[in-house]
């Protein structure tokens, strides 16, 4: 049986993990580089072979897969425990399509020169909007069921916008690279991409540093938690402007990447006693722990044309939404 | 001075009143019983009293203190509210549901202090949930959970607990647990405010009532002058015969609980 372990423990573990993961991450790919070797020319002349492919190539693909493994895991953890719905992540209600929308929509009109902003600018504007949207349509104290229809009328519409521009795109040229971007994808990672990232990121996080103990006061509901003292509407604002930022920079550097958000928070819940606050933390290693794996995974797989790690995160997470909905339904009985 | 006192609170809902300037008083060491027939106000004075609804008008006051010069903290630590449907969301342990109840007393980052502890460990026990410490919520039973929300509320060591209707749906013995509970909680100085649609059990645990009907209050007082026929066929459209003995069953409970 799993059960509640202490945290310190847990979140040791998930760390221990996440760094070997990184590691491994940093030197295995279709180059093997030899440890020390690449180390120590790295430091002696960063122009070598072993030394761009580590700094270059990898350093950046690991840093963004850890980074934006986090944000998803994380921004589930928070937005589950905000609405209380354990379907609640930013790929169902609208977050990632939103800033997948606002990206497509910056790389359509943003020139070159601006597009370094303009990107992840658009990311965080469409996934805040998205949010939003989903937010009001479904209402305060929404059910599962309003609540994914929401999702699932906000995310068509974002789809269909960006298929609108896709169809109306001047060349093929860029409908191919929107399409492979959207598909959620760590190769071609560079260092631009992890700073363009990073400010959005990191704001983000800390807007979520202190809403542990309000989040475990909406376990009992909203009524109980404002007479607990919680401000309730500005730990709203606070928590949908932390997904925006962060989902809305993640997404607009890695492409779509589904399903981390929900998956990472129902596995790691039955290991934190099932407390929201405690599992912010944990939900945000095991996120990038996840994704790390799978940008591993899709290194080792023999294929042809590498398969995107956003399409191997949709194939292991949908058959896990399926299997919540057949557990839900069992339980409502 | 009362230890809480509301002046002519008023609230409305899309033009329609709910509560049409009441009065509301608390003394220390008292528990005061709201009641009156459905739809009266009872459970939105309640949480305007929590803090979790705004009345349109009217002064609150804790001690001297208004209401909206006390900080949000303080004042969840000084007023606990059990509502009346408390879902407990996650199936969280029944420990961990206590703990909940020490937020309004930690620092944000700070962790249970001993003395929090102690706390912890005294609700538990007072309210007979040993046995069930580490079972999660959803596996218990209606009264189990009762008792499980009301140590929460009172595990903040409150001044006043605003209870809403906290013994609906418990059978006969369990009520009077609960009743017990919050009898005992006034005892140590503080005071509670429950609303109960039991008129035996109002009468016999509260040492006021406070009849509401229509947003208003109807009348204010001892059991006893609450509880008269007319009150009773204006508020609630029910029929009292007017022989002494009729009122006395209406003011006493025949049974008793049997220790445990």
């Amino acid at each position: 049986m799993l059960g509640e372990m202490r945290q310190s423990r847990l979140l040791g573990l998930l760390v221990a993990a996440a760094s070997s993961l990184f590691l491994f991450s940093l030197l295995f790919g279709s180059q093997t580089i030899p440890v020390f070797q690449t180390l120590q020319e790295t430091f002696d002349d960063t122009s070598s072979v072993l030394a761009l492919i580590l700094t270059e190539v990898r350093l950046p693909r690991a840093l963004i897969a850890l980074f934006a493994g986090a944000t998803l895991g994380l921004c589930g953890a928070a937005m589950q425990a905000m609405l209380r719905n354990p379907l609640a992540s930013p790929g169902l209600i609208g977050s990632a399509s939103g800033a997948a929308l606002g990206a497509v929509i910056a790389l359509y009109f943003g020139s070159a020169a601006l597009s370094q902003f303009s990107l992840p600018l658009g990311g965080i504007l469409g996934s805040l909007g998205a949010t939003l949207l989903v937010y009001l349509l479904a209402g305060r104290n929404a059910g599962t069921l309003t609540l994914i229809l929401a999702g699932v009328a906000i995310n068509s519409l974002a789809l269909a916008l960006i298929s609108l521009l896709l169809n109306l795109a001047p060349s093929p040229y860029a409908v191919q690279e929107i399409v492979l971007w959207m598909m959620g994808s760590l190769s071609n990672s560079s260092m631009e991409n992890f700073w363009i990232m990073l400010p959005g990121t990191l704001l983000g996080w800390m807007l979520l540093l202190r809403v542990g103990r309000a989040l475990d006061a909406l376990t009992l509901g909203e009524e109980t938690a404002q007479s607990m003292g919680i401000d309730l509407p500005r730990l709203r604002w606070r928590i949908f402007l932390a997904v925006a930022l962060a989902v809305g920079s993640a997404v607009s550097v890695t492409g779509a990447i589904g399903f981390i958000g929900l998956v990472v928070p129902h596995m790691l819940r039955p290991f934190v006693g099932y407390q929201p606050g405690r599992l912010l933390a944990a939900s945000a290693l095991g996120g990038a722990i996840l994704l790390l794996a799978a940008d591993i995974l899709v290194r080792l797989l023999p294929a042809q044309t590498e398969i995107k790690v956003g399409v191997v995160t949709a194939l292991v997470g949908a058959p896990f939404f399926l299997y919540l909905i057949i557990k839900s339904r069992r339980y409502s009985q | 001075m009362s230890l809480l006192r509301g002046t002519t609170l008023s609230l409305a809902f899309d033009d329609q009143p709910i509560l049409e300037a009441v009065d509301i008083e608390l003394d220390k060491g008292e528990m005061l019983g709201l009641i009156g027939p459905n739809g009266a106000g009872k459970s939105s004075l309640l949480r305007c009293l929590a803090g979790s609804a705004r009345t349109d008008s009217g002064v609150l006051q804790l001690g001297e203190q208004r209401f909206e010069d006390i900080p949000r903290n303080e004042r969840a630590r000084r007023i606990a509210y059990l509502p009346q449907q408390t879902e407990v969301h996650w199936p969280l342990s029944v420990e961990r549901i206590i703990e909940l109840g020490r937020i309004p007393h930690l620092e944000p980052w700070g962790k249970l202090s001993e003395r929090d502890q102690q706390v912890i460990e005294s609700v538990i026990a007072d309210a007979d949930l040993l046995p069930f410490r580490h079972r999660p919520f959803n596996t218990l039973s209606g009264g189990e959970r009762a008792r499980v929300l009301l140590a929460r509320a009172l595990a903040a060591e409150p001044e006043i607990l605003l209870a809403d209707e906290p013994v609906a749906a418990l059978d006969p013995a369990h009520q009077l647990d609960v009743m017990a509970m919050l009898a005992e909680h006034c005892s140590q100085g503080n005071a509670v405010i429950v609303v109960l649609h039991d008129l035996r059990l109002a009468a016999h645990f509260c040492q006021r009532l406070q009849l509401l009907h229509q947003g208003r209050t109807l009348a204010v007082g001892k059991p006893g002058e609450v509880l008269t026929p007319d009150n009773l066929e204006n508020a609630y459209q029910i029929h009292l015969s007017d022989r002494q003995d009729a009122i006395d069953t209406l003011l006493n409970i025949t049974w008793k609980r049997i220790p445990r």
